[in-house]
């Protein structure tokens, strides 16, 4: 009962971020707001850009990668340097160079795999000046991507797709800042801790113990972790911290957080290409999906875990419990996990490794459709519209029509790029899994032999391709191997979409509209919304069930039964 | 406003024929004559010679043009190794139903092709090497082959000649038996000058002699040009399949890692597994149903379009005509019957209608037009006034375009015919007066869509004649499908805009344009494109050419100009404009066929996969035998089973291929959930069916 008023509140405050930030968010990114003008302009002029000059979809291309290429220079200086830096209270020393190419590439893709105990191995300096600011524009940077898709489809016959560092500057400052400011207060009133003191020394007279208990900036870190679907947190526990997600309230407000601004991207696409039901039949494709895997995990883990039931443990009324905080139970932990893992968040509040097989099974698919229900900030919406693309053109075809996708045509150019965009991350992570369990280094990693062991290395490589960054733990991320081999996973996964999908943009943007007619394909009824899923659901089953066949599901299987 | 339609514009003879066929003119139409032979589907003649194609095709350089049944081909190669080196009797089934899944994909190609080459070899026979006579500038003639003819000679053609190549008739009539081309036995008259002055090489004329000026280079004359094009010589990829075939390449290329990433997991999980099973598993995720069949959808609706006796220039105008969202149709011949018949006498006030029949009857009587046949028919019906010895002294006053009147001076009277108009003046010319109630009478006729033929006899005004456009039968409720579909009709007509609002409204077309010229045509589908629409259109003469190229699908009548069928992307043998809709249809059906096809076999690899993965793993996991749920023999029988399903699929999706889905005209929801419940849904039900049947009959001949 109370899980279903969790869920009841969560709906509430998504539909209002629906609505109205996502016409807020229309409104930035059409220019129609200007408040933080003052702001704004002072930036332009350091960076040399004209905010009224658009660029085509390569410069376009070409300003982001520049921008994302320095920075992950810059991250990985700061993260090789802290040690001579300041703000480093508890003395930490340089990051390692392959830990700090994985978690400068992991920041800068928005991913924020960590590779790496938080609290003991950054100082505050690099968190709150290189992983910090990372939230805030990879967040930016997904969301740019996406309204320049939205602007591709909305335009006709235009040469441009936008400005890169106008979306990017405005999307910091007129989207995240603002909300993040707000949670961040919202955070330090439920008690996450906001301090540069440095480690909490305590001394227990009754024991003797001294602990060192470490501190930091958190709860406006807390904020644009879950806000820009980054995940990263200040601590290793990540979500379970009571530091970074002290309350239940916090933990709801988290999962708002993070999905708030996915799902109301879909509303400002519906805005932008001028019919709104555009976006809510993509909306109920992410909700549907999402609902199905929550309703599946929450089942899973509302079940007694077999391996205690083993050892005797008659009573397991609250489900799964082992590596979960007794803070949330089981049931909010599957809603949190559930989000963290679809949005491409990968925050956690309990420990993924624990959940039972099918739970795990709910988590890594979640991942595997592609991230799209509803995905990351802006990375959700411009995938699933690759899908979108798809469907039209196999759904256009059965009507006897060429495909058209919101009056465009989808021909063999736009094929292509959606097929590229769709199929890199299956590629990544199949390929980088086959070379990790083929070779000394990568089969190291995982704690776990046989079929865990097995979904802990893939759920690796899935979560970074995924730009996700959650981690099943059980597998010793920080060797050599697993953070260059996570890096190149996280830059393709990331960067091997996005160049298609601007340049999917650009093409469509340069396209003529065809007039809908009685015989035109709709993309805004149910009918849509099925085949979209259906086309998700395949292309994600096809692609990963042998692969998920030997890791969950044959493990799950041993405990004698699928469900 | 016209009287009798005596100008050049008249409707072709053979549009006029045809169009007696009519809107009914539907899927059957067409067969059995001209170059659509009617043949079965399975014909024992193409059979053979698709066979014998299927293993010529084998060949590496044409295989790689399509990469889904190239990687099958390496695929079974790689088998055909395996199984040399450790032969078994799985290895080897696995290798022979492999390379027969490559074999059927040739089979279905060259079936299609088979079809139009079996067309092709017709029309050959037809191009037997004929002799020209040559017309020389000093007025000899010399008879050379037809083929050393060159562009801008003259040759004579007289009865029992066949015309040795495509011209322009420079002088002289004659009557030509076209049957060669167009099926229709019907000889037509073609005559020089105007638009009915083409004729085309390999046709007979029966009587009388003409000069015709050559417009053909050698071998590139409209029979050649036929036959290249039913044989699909130079056939190209069209846009659509292009993106298609995209499509289903990154498909398989996401296959490809799939597959191969299972060694070093089996590996992993302590499995091994065989190249064998791991090819077949391959085989049967790749789409290869729908890139087996692809290219055969295509020729085989080239090869529908000719059944409907239409012959299009290339595949993309095939594809284009799908999605066509607005139908230029001309009124004449295609909304309307030729010729407007005379519905009514409606006599001025204090004259009996007998005597207006009577008069309209004499004035008719010379009148060999289809509308003065028509009146002296309907006064025989309303007043049983017969054809009579005109005894009397008479003279029969013909048309003019100066006077726009016809009729007859008889016993001292004088009777005319014409536009209200004309009349009009001539009777005032003469003294008379118009009654007053006349105009109104005129213009309740116009209104109506009617043509008024006011009849006067010297000084008197006796009545109207209402001339009545007939809209064809069922022609009203093909709009309505049309209509449904989203398919936007508008009706194209010299007539005033009063009249052509009445016919638009009788024959339900969306709109209209009145008193078109070549150039008002040109405008409304330069203004339709603007708007992202496209356009079809139908047209015969030279100057509807700019406009025929201007329309995404440009349908010229085989009675038209030679311009006009050089500018269009399309022949219609039969000149028959209703075919419009036809060819829409073949153009939706080839894309719905391609889209149902690609579901279909994207949906079949659900249950491949519940046959393949748990017999893969079995042996390190016999926990996955859960997933076993057609409970399948044996590890190798599921993957025999799913690999000769992948197989036979193929061919049995064959006549579909070749057939097309069948399109009914409804809207594009009901479409969609139709084609996604059979293709889709039932996509992935039958092959867990046909999997289980066949693991069953293997098991049943002991297969293992």
């Amino acid at each position: 009962m109370d899980y279903f008023l969790t869920i009841l509140v969560l709906v509430a405050l998504l539909a209002l971020a629906w609505r109205y930030l996502g016409s807020y968010m229309a409104a930035v990114y059409d220019g129609r707001v200007s408040w933080l003008g003052w702001l704004e302009r002072p930036v332009y002029r350091l960076l040399g850009v004209d905010p009224e000059a658009e660029q085509s979809w390569q410069r376009y291309a070409g300003s982001l990668i520049v921008f994302s290429g320095v920075a992950i220079v810059v991250t990985y200086g700061i993260l090789r340097l802290q040690g001579v830096l300041p703000f480093d209270p508890e003395h930490l020393g340089a990051v390692s160079p392959a830990l700090s190419w994985n978690t400068a590439v992991s920041f800068v893709t928005n991913t924020n795999w960590q590779n790496y105990a938080g609290g003991s191995t950054m100082s505050y300096l690099s968190q709150m000046s290189a992983l910090a600011v990372q939230q805030f524009v990879s967040a930016s940077v997904g969301i740019a991507v996406a309204i320049a898709l939205v602007r591709g489809f909305s335009r006709k016959g235009s040469a441009t797709i936008g400005n890169f560092w106008v979306d990017l500057v405005r999307g910091v400052f007129y989207i995240l800042l603002p909300i993040a400011f707000l949670s961040g207060i919202f955070f330090v009133g439920q008690g996450a801790v906001q301090t540069l003191a440095g480690p909490a020394v305590i001394h227990d007279h009754l024991t003797g113990f001294t602990q060192t208990i470490p501190r930091g900036p958190v709860a406006f870190m807390e904020a644009i972790k879950q806000l820009g679907t980054n995940g990263g947190g200040f601590f290793n526990a990540n979500g379970a911290h009571p530091f970074e997600n002290p309350t239940g309230l916090t933990n709801l407000f988290s999962v708002a957080l993070l999905l708030c601004i996915p799902v109301g991207l879909t509303y400002t696409f519906g805005k932008m290409v001028g019919n709104i039901r555009q976006g809510v039949a993509v909306l109920m494709a992410m909700t549907i999906i999402f609902g199905v895997w929550l309703g599946f995990t929450s089942y899973a883990e509302s079940q007694p875990n077999p391996a205690v039931a083993a050892a005797h443990v008659v009573s397991q009324k609250g489900g799964n419990l082992e590596g979960k905080e007794a803070r949330f139970g089981a049931l909010p932990s599957a809603l949190y996990g559930v989000a963290s893992t679809q949005t491409s968040t990968g925050s956690a509040d309990s420990a993924y490794d624990s959940y039972t097989p099918m739970g795990g099974f709910g988590l890594m698919t979640g991942m595997m459709l592609g991230e799209v229900s509803p995905g990351g900030v802006g990375s959700g919406l411009y995938t699933i519209l690759l899908f979108a693309l798809i469907t039209v053109f196999i759904g256009g075809l059965m009507i006897g029509r060429t495909p058209e996708y919101l009056g465009k045509k989808i021909q063999a150019r736009e094929v292509k790029l959606a097929a590229l965009g769709v199929l890199v991350m299956p590629l990544v992570v199949l390929v980088i899994t086959g070379i990790a369990v083929s070779i000394h280094a990568g089969r190291a990693g995982p704690l776990n032999a046989g079929p865990h062991g097995f979904s802990e290395i893939l759920y690796a490589f899935t979560s970074q391709a995924n730009n996700n960054g959650s981690a099943f733990a059980g597998l010793s991320g920080n060797t050599p191997f697993y953070n260059v081999m996570g890096g190149i996973a996280m830059l393709l996964g990331r960067f091997a979409i996005i160049v298609p999908v601007l340049a999917l943009a650009g093409t469509l943007a340069a396209k003529n509209v065809v007039p809908a007619g009685l015989g035109t394909f709709r993309t805004d009824t149910a009918l849509f919304t099925g085949l979209l899923i259906g086309v998700i659901v395949v292309v994600g089953g096809l692609t990963f069930f042998p692969a998920v066949s030997l890791g969950p599901i044959v493990e799950q299987l041993s405990h004698g039964r699928l469900f | 406003m016209p009287t009798d339609r005596r100008e050049p514009t008249s409707p072709p003879p053979a549009a006029a024929a045809a169009a007696g066929a009519g809107a009914g003119a539907g899927a059957g139409a067409g067969a059995g004559r001209g170059v659509a032979q009617a043949r079965s589907l399975f014909d024992r003649e193409i059979l053979v010679e698709a066979l014998k194609g299927s293993v010529a095709k084998l060949d590496p350089r044409v295989q790689v043009r399509n990469p889904v049944m190239f990687v099958v081909l390496v695929g079974s190669v790689v088998t055909l190794v395996e199984a040399i080196a450790h032969p078994g009797v799985f290895s080897w089934s696995i290798t022979i139903w492999l390379f027969l899944t490559v074999l059927f994909a040739n089979f279905a190609e060259a079936m299609a092709e088979g079809r139009g080459k079996a067309q092709a070899d017709t029309l050959r026979r037809t191009r037997s090497e004929t002799e020209a006579r040559r017309l020389d500038e000093d007025g000899t003639e010399h008879r050379i082959a037809a083929s050393s003819l060159q562009r801008g000679d003259l040759v004579v053609c007289e009865g029992g000649d066949l015309i040795p190549s495509d011209g322009e008739i420079v002088e002289g009539i004659a009557s030509v038996d076209e049957s060669a081309i167009t099926g229709e036995s019907a000889p037509v008259i073609r005559e020089s000058g105007g638009d009915r002055s083409a004729v085309t090489g390999g046709t007979k004329v029966l009587s009388d002699r003409i000069v015709v000026r050559i417009t053909a280079e050698p071998g590139h004359t409209f029979l050649d040009r036929m036959i290249a094009l039913v044989e699909g010589a130079n056939r190209q990829r069209t846009p659509n399949e292009i993106a298609l075939t995209i499509l289903l390449a990154a498909l398989t290329i996401v296959f490809l890692p799939v597959v191969v990433v299972l060694e070093p997991f089996a590996r992993y999980s302590g499995a091994t597994v065989s190249v064998v099973v791991l090819v077949s598993l391959l085989v049967c995720l790749i789409p290869t149903t729908i890139g087996a069949l692809l290219s055969a959808i295509g020729i085989a609706g080239m090869d529908r379009l000719v059944q409907h006796n239409v012959l299009a220039m290339s595949g993309r105008a095939v594809e284009a005509a799908g999605d066509v969202q607005t139908l230029l149709l001309d009124k004449t011949g295609t909304i309307t019957l030729g010729n407007r018949m005379a519905s009514r006498f409606v006599p001025a006030d204090g004259v009996d209608e007998e005597e207006l029949a009577r008069a309209a009857q004499l004035a008719s009587l010379a009148d060999e037009t289809p509308e003065g046949r028509s009146i002296v028919v309907l006064a025989k019906e309303r007043f049983a006034i017969r054809e009579r010895d005109l005894g009397e002294e008479h003279q029969f006053v013909p048309f003019s375009a100066n006077t726009r009147m016809s009729g007859i001076d008889i016993a001292g009277r004088q009777i005319r015919k014409g536009a209200a108009e004309s009349v009009s003046r001539w009777v005032a010319e003469q003294g008379g007066t118009v009654p007053g109630g006349l105009g109104q009478v005129v213009e309740s006729i116009s209104r109506s869509g009617s043509t008024p033929l006011v009849v006067a006899d010297g000084r008197r005004v006796l009545g109207v004649i209402e001339l009545k456009d007939v809209v064809k039968q069922g022609i009203r409720e093909r709009f309505d499908q049309l209509r449904a579909v989203g398919i936007r009709t508008v009706m194209i007509t010299g007539d005033n805009p009063l009249t052509a609002a009445a016919i638009a409204q009788e024959a339900g077309v969306d709109d209209y344009l009145a008193e078109a010229t070549p150039e008002a045509k040109m405008d409304l589908i330069r203004s339709e494109q603007q708007g992202g629409k496209l356009v079809a259109m139908t047209g015969d003469g030279t100057n509807d050419a700019p406009a025929l190229a201007q329309a995404d699908v440009g349908v010229a009548m085989n009675t038209g100009t030679m311009a006009a069928k050089e500018a269009g992307n399309m022949v219609d043998l039969d000149s028959n404009p209703t075919k419009l809709i036809d060819v829409v249809e073949v153009g939706k059906q080839l894309l719905i066929t391609r889209g149902a096809l690609t579901t279909f076999s994207i949906a079949n690899d659900v249950a491949k996969y519940f046959a393949i993965i748990p017999a893969l793993f079995v042996a390190t996991y016999p926990q996955l035998s859960a997933l076993n749920i057609m409970h399948l023999h044996g590890p190798k029988d599921a993957v025999l089973s799913a690999v000769i399903f992948n197989a036979l699929v193929i061919v049995a999706l064959i006549p579909l291929a070749l057939r097309g889905v069948r399109w009914r005209p409804s809207t594009a929801a009901s479409l969609l959930r139709r084609n996604v419940f059979i293709y889709g849904v039932g996509g992935v039900l039958i092959p867990f069916v046909f999997i289980k049947l066949i693991d069953l009959l293997l098991v049943a001949v002991h297969a293992y």
